[in-house]
């Protein structure tokens, strides 16, 4: 891998998002936990633009950081007083190895071809632009069907969200 | 070009992180941080097999618009999930899991 902006990039952006997760993971104060939470999200982004996909790295920051990463502010702000719980942890040493064994396996999976060989090292130089995407969604022998489930799931979850949230007392 | 077994290794290592984060943190809202850590590595997986992959006409987009519908399915996910954490912790004033136990048998 050659020193470029490209490689720079990658580093950043890799030190943003294990960073961030990091922080989640183990902060004490779940508002920090919001902050790094974002700083992941935006590490996230940044590998969409390398990946030559900004449209989802537009999406990306304004719904996850936009609206998502408030809305745990939210419900950190509205669940108070309990936020400062003493133990942060329950189960941390199955917990830790869980994870650590599954990182394992998810590594030897990637250094193995098991499923094939995936290793294209030089993506294709054409890619599809945001214009494809676009005419994708509205296409009939596209995501037409998908595209409109969606807008009923995300209709659906708004309303179902108010429903469950509602205090009746008040 | 950054190789594709990079971007594996970054999505395996945050999913690992948002796996211990779900199954270890106490607080509800904290879990519910994690599984969005998981889904934003499935999210690079998916962004980095779309831009790897050979493209022939017919399935350029698949990886793409996947993505686009991850995306949205999260935001749902979100929304309803901290609706019921907000609604555990007036019924029941914790925002632990385990102390959400009316309907264990």
């Amino acid at each position: 891998m050659e020193l470029n902006a490209i490689s720079i990039g990658f580093v950043v952006f890799t030190i943003f998002t294990l960073g961030g997760g990091v922080g989640v993971v183990t902060t004490r104060n779940l508002f920090q936990g919001t902050i790094w939470l974002m700083v992941s999200l935006f590490g996230v982004a940044g590998y969409f633009v390398l990946l030559s996909a900004p449209f989802l790295a537009a999406v990306q920051i304004l719904v996850y950081i936009g609206a998502i990463a408030i809305l745990i502010t939210f419900a950190v702000m509205l669940t108070r007083s309990v936020t400062r719980v003493k133990a942060r942890y329950i189960r941390l040493v199955p917990s830790l190895l869980a994870s650590f064994a599954l990182f394992l396996i998810l590594l030897l999976g990637i250094a193995v071809p098991v499923f094939g060989e995936i290793s294209p090292d030089i993506a294709p130089v054409t890619v599809a632009s945001t214009r494809d995407l676009g005419a994708a969604l509205v296409d009939e022998n596209g995501y037409v069907v998908p595209f409109l489930l969606a807008s009923v799931l995300l209709t659906g979850a708004m309303i179902g969200a108010i429903f469950i949230a509602r205090d009746d007392t008040a | 070009m950054v190789p594709l077994w990079m971007y594996l290794a970054v999505a395996a290592a945050l999913f690992s992180l948002g796996v211990f984060g779900a199954l270890s943190r106490r607080n509800a809202v904290a879990v519910l941080m994690s599984v969005e850590l998981m889904l934003n590595a499935v999210n690079i997986n998916l962004v980095a097999f779309w831009r790897y992959s050979e493209t022939s006409t017919d399935l350029l987009l698949n990886g793409y618009a996947f993505t686009a519908f991850v995306l949205i399915v999260a935001a749902a996910e979100a929304a309803v999930g901290l609706a019921i954490i907000i609604t555990v912790y007036r019924n029941r004033r914790s925002v632990i899991p385990e102390e959400a136990a009316a309907l264990k048998g």
